[in-house]
């Protein structure tokens, strides 16, 4: 025990080596409870597809159905609604569909959809979540120059009857079209299409 | 004798106790010799009432816990069954409810009072960030606390909160995701809320209380002249002048505030609950219903000039993130105070006339802001089409525009007004 001087380098190592193996044993042990919180395997299987009877929905009204938690929205646009869906695109922040996200190939039509009449949406506002209400027919108590549509009660936002947002709005894109196709004329089929399940 | 003798005892009981922990040093540090300036105006009485209802909503939430269940099939109908069939359970849940909102009156006012006297400036920079984290804190358990009832309130504000995190850039919608637990809002969310708001965060808020404290005690109070008692300390027994034990006379001062705060606590909970729709919101006595948004949603009275803030911000580049990163910085903006006050005084007594401008203005914004939030944003109607710039836009969205700039305008350019505006000499000592 002669030598009391102190090596500072090795120290210096010693400390700087024993905080790095800390941190990355602290990190690693901090995965498992991260990730504990993503959504289990038994909310990643909750999301299978849903069936909807589409015959009852009459020209002009709509049904709404539970797919994965969210509210569908299956809309029979009568001929008045679909000529009306023309007319407005100047007041559209996105008439022409850019975001392809926000609906299958197969939608990307002037009507959002397979059939022209038959609407499906995702009812829930582009902006923060919530779900729009209908207001379906043009005027009534959303003023005479609204075309039909939906409006969101939680920030004002606006979308037509092909789920298009309305330019102002705080939304900042078109609502989702999810995958569907038709199982039958009168059965839809909501979250799977002819390209295999979402 | 007896007395003499049981004194005795007291005192060695004491020595056994001093002799292994500080005790009575802490006694003294903390209280009877812990020397408050001796001029605290009325001001003075909310931080001790924060820490009151702190103390009731822990004790409450305890015994909530007894007989509440965090599952989505079961949570409703166990707040109901706490207000209906538990004995006394309306009263320790309204305890709770109204705990709520007055935690924010009292923190609210609190933070008043350390604005006007400047309690943020040197040195006491730190206890103002731990106050802010303290109010962080709170809010968090504001918000996990209101998706426990699983009403439509409850569903739907958690459901736009969580999703503000999907705005940010990149990582947003994981962010949301992780949250979540789930696709939206459900069992896991509920579940995992619960946990935050009944355990992680009551032990951090626990924590920075603490640190506020300790922070507190290590620099000494402010006081409404803004000067520092420990300036002037008499030289023998090196107390400060100006200063008086906190035990006795702040604690029976304080107990003066508690007994009007608990008057005015017990008229609410007997009488207005619900405080009009205020505390509790009418649409939370319904169940959570994922396929529909209430007409009408707002946050509790507390959140809403932020929310005010994030309505207000129009999207930009097809991004609501602006809107979210205003809000966020709306209620982050405090803790800057102290490095962009730039006043050689600290006091509004010996502030000039621009910066009480300032802050009158800011007070209005912050309240008409709060007002509009609790509102929907048509609530007073359109502007005219033919008006340039405005026309045909909602006229609350506009005016909260204008006091969205307001409030911001006071934080940004305080360095500014806080620096130019014409001060009042400062006494040496406290002035009452």
């Amino acid at each position: 025990m002669a030598n009391h001087e102190v090596d500072k380098g090795k120290r210096r190592f010693l400390i700087a080596a024993t905080t790095a193996v800390g941190g990355v044993a602290a990190v690693s042990v901090a995965v498992p409870f991260v990730a504990s919180m993503l959504p289990s395997e038994r909310a990643k299987a909750a999301g299978a597809p849903v069936e909807a009877d589409i015959s009852k929905v009459e020209p002009g009204a709509m049904i709404t159905v539970e797919w994965r938690g969210k509210p569908v929205w299956i809309v029979n646009r009568n001929q008045e609604m679909l000529d009306m869906l023309a007319k407005h695109d100047d007041k559209l922040s996105d008439p022409k569909l850019d975001v392809k996200s926000q609906q299958p190939a197969y939608c990307d039509n002037s009507t959002r959809s397979i059939k022209p009449n038959l609407m499906v949406l995702v009812g829930i506002c582009t902006h923060l979540g919530c779900s729009p209400s209908p207001k379906l027919q043009a005027g009534a108590d959303m003023g005479d120059a609204w075309p039909g549509g939906f409006f969101c009660p939680c920030h004002g936002s606006k979308f037509d009857l092909a789920g298009r947002v309305f330019s102002g709005s705080p939304a900042p894109i078109n609502l989702v079209v999810p995958p569907h196709k038709y199982l039958s004329d009168s059965i839809l089929l909501i979250g799977e299409d002819s390209n295999g399940a979402a | 004798m007896a007395e003499n003798k049981l004194q005795k005892y007291m005192n060695d009981g004491l020595g056994w106790i001093d002799a292994r922990f500080p005790l009575t040093a802490n006694i003294k540090a903390h209280l009877t010799e812990y020397y408050a300036p001796k001029n605290f105006n009325f001001w003075y009485f909310f931080g001790s009432l924060a820490l009151l209802v702190l103390v009731m909503q822990i004790l409450t939430g305890i015994f909530l816990t007894m007989n509440y269940k965090p599952d989505a099939e079961l949570a409703f109908a166990s707040v109901e069954y706490i207000m209906r069939d538990v004995s006394w359970g309306w009263l320790i849940r309204y305890m709770h409810s109204t705990g709520a909102s007055m935690f924010f009156v009292v923190v609210y006012l609190h933070m008043f009072r350390g604005v006007i006297y400047g309690s943020y400036r040197n040195p006491r920079e730190l206890i103002w960030l731990f106050g802010v984290g303290i109010f962080l804190c709170l809010m968090g358990e504001a918000f996990f606390g209101y998706l426990l009832p699983w009403g439509q309130m409850s569903f739907w504000g958690a459901q736009v909160i969580i999703n503000l995190f999907s705005s940010i850039p990149f990582v947003g919608p994981d962010i949301s995701l992780w949250l979540r637990g789930d696709y939206m809002v459900s069992d896991a969310t509920l579940n995992r809320f619960f946990a935050f708001h009944v355990i992680a965060l009551p032990l951090v808020l626990l924590g920075l209380v603490v640190a506020h404290l300790i922070a507190l005690h290590e620099v000494g109070s402010n006081n409404p002249d803004g000067v520092e008692i420990k300036k002037h300390k008499d030289p023998v027994t090196h107390i400060p002048l100006d200063g008086i034990p906190f035990h006795p006379y702040y604690t029976v001062k304080d107990l003066v505030g508690v007994s009007v705060f608990l008057i005015v606590f017990s008229a609410i909970i007997f009488f207005l609950p619900e405080m009009g729709g205020y505390f509790l919101e009418a649409n939370n006595f319904i169940p959570a219903d994922p396929l529909k948004t209430p007409p009408h949603i707002a946050p509790v009275w507390y959140f809403t000039p932020y929310y005010s803030i994030l309505r207000a911000v129009p999207p930009i580049l097809n991004s609501q993130f602006p809107g979210v990163a205003a809000m966020g910085l709306s209620v982050v903006a405090f803790a800057f105070l102290p490095w962009i006050d730039r006043s050689p005084v600290k006091s509004i007594r010996y502030r000039g006339t621009l910066y009480k401008k300032w802050l009158a203005a800011f007070v209005v914004s912050f309240l008409i802001l709060g007002y509009l939030g609790t509102e929907p944003s048509n609530i007073w109607g359109q502007f005219g089409a033919g008006i340039p710039l405005v026309g045909g836009a909602d006229r609350a969205t506009i005016v909260a525009r204008i006091f969205t700039a307001v409030y911001f305008a006071f934080f940004a350019l305080m360095p500014w007004y806080t620096k130019i505006d014409k001060t009042k000499p400062v006494p040496e000592r406290v002035t009452e």
